[in-house]
């Protein structure tokens, strides 16, 4: 086990080296530049010659692609053109809302759509069944910013039950420690703040979970309904076990399989689908951020951002390809 | 059977339960936090603000917040762009033009508590113009370059020779600010907030001067990002750059009339309709550059929509070496005439935009009505086009920015439709050349020979005509590809005019030989609006986006 996490670990190196080549080869390739976007429509080709200058983007690609290197080596992804402060600060000032987030949307995804799909197997064709299933073609189908859009008239302009943007309300007192604000509120035992930032998790955390709860419905419901016609799930109930114990022991434990293997890589999609959610609920997260550095072209931050997300992503398959072994002793062996 | 149809049954009422008790809460909590509301207001802001030191701040929402935490010497009247005193009392030049005196307010402090005074003014200016290494960059003091040009050491031979000569310190409230030249931007460019006057001592401790990192990695110092210190009737509390929100207070020790609401708030929500649904859920107060069409929407809904007088515009530019038949004046004149810009405004533009007969706005001295019209008829176009040759036809291209409104061009693909129909209506054939705004329509439209026709625009940053005619047409620039040197003496002339009232009527002359030559066509001039809560008043829309709260109020 310890071996194979290591190996796995090593395999990271390659990996990110290629990657941030062919980042930086592509990002700089890319017409224009960020001197275009500090200057709009005041900039004359002179004074831009002289950022471009001073941003050292005049230098051949090389000469800029050590001199990320050298900085990249020492943990140091550079500043941002657009903010100057260091990619780092704004990777993590902002990363907590995102994981807030994505967390908020697994709750949802995971906590009504695994109850969902088992229910709906097991009530086939069911009221319940045909609505999930059917429900979750739509949530598919349906653009991230247009449901968004929708939730929020609904739920934060006609009703006024959520909160329609941002991360807190900002007229709040609230002492922020680690950034991830439900925790800090509960830290600092500013409920308040605590429960503020909870309901401006609501309905973005119900946008983004709208796809991965519709896929996690339908592959628990296809997975269930296989489980339900194996030999052992008869042979439990021919024992006389409880129907408590079969679905426990025997039907949940071996439908979840594929999809923890979804919930994988779900998790990566679901930063994303953060682009687009916290575009649409002005959400401070790291989504919010990239989306405005592409249209800046601030090549340090993209290029940080995006080193930073394909780690977390090899990361996080390697956590689902670690609890697999947990789920299903088999795959320790192999 | 029974019992799972129960269980599941049971189930959703729990989920339903669960999502009700939640709203049930947050529907309680809302009459708690609206009852605080009249001591605070959240305004919602487009973008961050890049630094809070406005000398090294060049965008809207950097002034935005300094507008409010700083003064300047002179600044615009309320909803005017008209020039009154701010922290100077009085102000005037000496007879040669060179040296310009400023009488200032006495009693005044900054928000640290130390005294603003002549030798603080002094010490301002120094700084800038003693600017050194990355502050030198466009890109960090723009503004100074663009009024002063260089610095007390220019270290890029590209930069011109700085305006500014010296600030001398008269008395404790008696500044002379002397100049090298005579210039048309005094002192109207006073009013801008880089040039605001911030506590020496402030600027000293947060070493406001020490940007620092390596070229392609420069950072700003802890000034810039926490310890903003001016004299404005708010001060300063936080800039939660996680949450986006800068937040300010009260300044209770302010010289002039005190804020009447406690604390405000400026929050980021870059999705306008993010902003809009913000406001119609009352979790903010106001916000700014309200969509063209939403102006009349959220007037009937019982909002204060308060429209800016237009201090900017459209205008349709010609690239002389770009086409050689653009070097012809026939056909320029044609392309005027061919346009129905009446039309373009009645159906493009929101309430309150005008067709544009002069480069600038009408609000600025110097305006003359006295121009060469080109009131729309195709007829003309098309027998101007059959005297300079092209009876025939003629073909150009025709660019446009994507993925961009401008409060000047709140629809740039629109208009360039209906400036289509108008152009092929007269007989010339249009290329669309549609570009990314930034970087590169910007890029390609004020650089190189390969453009033709274009729409490009300008809002204004002081209350000077030179400001808009001078920045276009003062010298041969690549967007509009002629030398006109009889023109470029005019402007030098009218800019080394001491006299207001002789330079006044320089921009005059200057205005009937522009639309004479007609290097491009005027389009519009388009208000920009901000919206405030239907209980929230006092806040002057200003041409030059020049607001302030400390005014604003909630009324029942």
């Amino acid at each position: 086990m310890f071996r194979f996490i290591v190996r796995r670990l090593l395999q990271l190196i390659p990996t990110l080296l290629g990657l941030s080549l062919l980042l930086f080869v592509w990002l700089h390739r890319l017409p224009g530049g960020p001197e275009t976007a500090l200057l709009g429509e005041r900039g004359t080709p002179e004074t831009r010659a002289m950022v471009r200058h001073q941003l050292g983007l005049d230098q051949p690609l090389w000469v800029q692609y050590g001199r990320f290197m050298k900085r990249l080596l020492t943990g140091d992804f550079g500043n941002s053109i657009d903010t100057k402060q260091p990619v780092m600060q704004e990777f993590f000032d902002r990363f907590p809302g995102t994981v807030e987030l994505t967390i908020a949307a697994l709750i949802f995804a995971i906590g009504i759509g695994i109850p969902l799909g088992y229910l709906a197997a097991r009530r086939r064709a069911s009221w319940l069944d045909n609505l999930s299933v059917g429900g979750s073609l739509v949530a598919v189908c349906v653009p991230i910013f247009f449901l968004g859009y929708l939730v929020k008239q609904l739920f934060a302009v006609n009703l006024g039950w959520f909160p329609p943007a941002g991360r807190q309300d900002v007229t709040i007192n609230s002492t922020h420690v680690t950034n991830f604000y439900v925790l800090d509120g509960i830290l600092t035992g500013e409920w308040d703040a605590a429960w503020d930032a909870i309901m401006h998790l609501v309905l973005p955390g119900l946008t983004l979970a709208s796809v991965p709860l519709a896929i996690i419905v339908r592959i628990t419901r296809a997975s269930v309904l296989e489980v339900l016609g194996e030999d052992y799930v008869r042979t439990a109930r021919a024992k006389g076990l409880t129907e408590r114990r079969i679905r426990g022991r025997h039907i949940l434990r071996n439908a979840m399989l594929p999809v923890v293997t979804v919930l994988g890589l779900l998790t990566g999609g679901l930063l994303s689908g953060a682009v687009l959610t916290e575009t649409v609920f002005a959400f401070t997260g790291i989504g919010l951020f990239i989306r405005q550095s592409i249209s800046n072209l601030d090549y340090p931050v993209l290029m940080g951002f995006i080193m930073i997300i394909a780690l977390i992503y090899v990361l996080v398959n390697l956590l689902v390809d670690i609890s697999y072994s947990l789920i299903d002793p088999r795959v320790r062996v192999r | 059977m029974r019992a799972p149809r129960l269980r599941t049954a049971a189930a959703v009422a729990a989920v339903a339960a669960l999502a009700l008790a939640a709203a049930g809460c947050a529907s309680k909590r809302d009459p708690d936090a609206s009852s605080n509301k009249p001591e605070k207001l959240v305004f919602g802001v487009a973008g961050d603000p890049k630094t809070l030191d406005p000398a090294l701040a060049s965008d809207g929402e950097s002034f935005r917040v300094a507008r409010q935490v700083y003064e300047t010497l002179v600044q615009p009247e309320a909803g005017t762009a008209k020039i009154i005193p701010g922290l100077a009392t009085e102000f005037k030049p000496d007879s040669t033009g060179l040296v310009w005196t400023f009488k200032l307010k006495q009693g005044v402090k900054f928000h640290d508590g130390t005294d603003f005074n002549a030798e603080a003014v002094c010490f301002n200016f120094n700084r800038w113009f003693n600017f050194k290494g990355l502050l030198q960059s466009p890109d960090v003091s723009s503004y100074w370059q663009d009024i002063w040009g260089g610095y007390a050491k220019n270290e890029d031979p590209k930069l011109l020779p700085s305006l500014f000569k010296s600030c001398t310190a008269k008395d404790a409230s008696t500044v002379e600010i002397a100049t090298t030249k005579v210039s048309s931007k005094l002192p109207a460019a006073l009013a801008l907030p880089s040039f605001s006057i911030a506590s020496p001592k402030a600027l000293q401790e947060f070493k406001a001067d020490e940007v620092g990192g390596a070229a392609d990695n420069v950072t700003y110092p802890d000034y810039s990002m926490k310890h903003p210190t001016g004299t404005g009737a708010y001060k300063f509390v936080e800039w939660d750059r996680p949450s986006k929100v800068v937040k300010l207070t009260r300044n209770d020790a302010y010289h002039g009339q005190k804020a009447k609401i406690k604390d405000l708030f400026f929050q980021t929500i870059s999705d306008l309709d993010a902003r809009k649904q913000a406001l119609r859920s009352g979790t903010i107060q106001g916000y700014d550059l309200v969509a063209p069409q939403d102006v009349k929407v959220l007037k009937g809904e019982g909002f204060n929509v308060l429209t800016r007088p237009a201090f900017n515009i459209l205008y349709l530019a010609m690239n002389q070496s770009g086409h050689p038949a653009l070097a012809n004046p026939k056909v320029r004149q044609a392309i005027a005439y061919a346009i129905d810009r009446k039309a373009i405004v009645d159906s493009k533009y929101p309430d309150g935009s005008s067709v544009a007969i002069n480069f600038h706005p009408s609000s600025l001295e110097g305006y003359n009505e006295n121009v060469t019209k080109y009131e729309f008829d195709t007829a003309k176009a098309k027998s101007l086009l059959a005297e300079a040759g092209f009876a025939s036809g003629l073909t150009l291209k025709f660019g446009y920015p994507t993925e961009v409104t401008r409060p000047y061009m709140p629809d740039p693909k629109g208009i360039f439709e209906l400036m289509k129909t108008n152009l092929e209506a007269a007989g010339i054939k249009i290329e669309p050349v549609a570009l990314k705004w930034s970087p590169d329509y910007l890029n390609k439209m004020s650089s190189g020979n390969d453009h033709h026709l274009h729409l490009l625009g300008w809002t204004g940053d002081y209350g000077d005509a030179y400001n808009f005619i001078g920045t276009f047409f003062d010298r041969q620039k690549d967007e509009w590809g002629f030398n006109n040197p009889q023109l470029f003496a005019k402007f030098a002339e009218a800019d080394k005019e001491a006299d207001l009232q002789k330079r006044y009527a320089l921009y005059k002359e200057l205005n009937k030989m522009l639309l004479d030559f007609l290097p491009g066509v005027p389009i519009a001039h388009g208000p920009p609006s901000l919206v405030l809560a239907k209980n929230v008043t006092g806040v002057k829309a200003s041409p030059l986006t020049d607001e302030r709260y400390y005014t604003a109020e909630y009324t029942n």
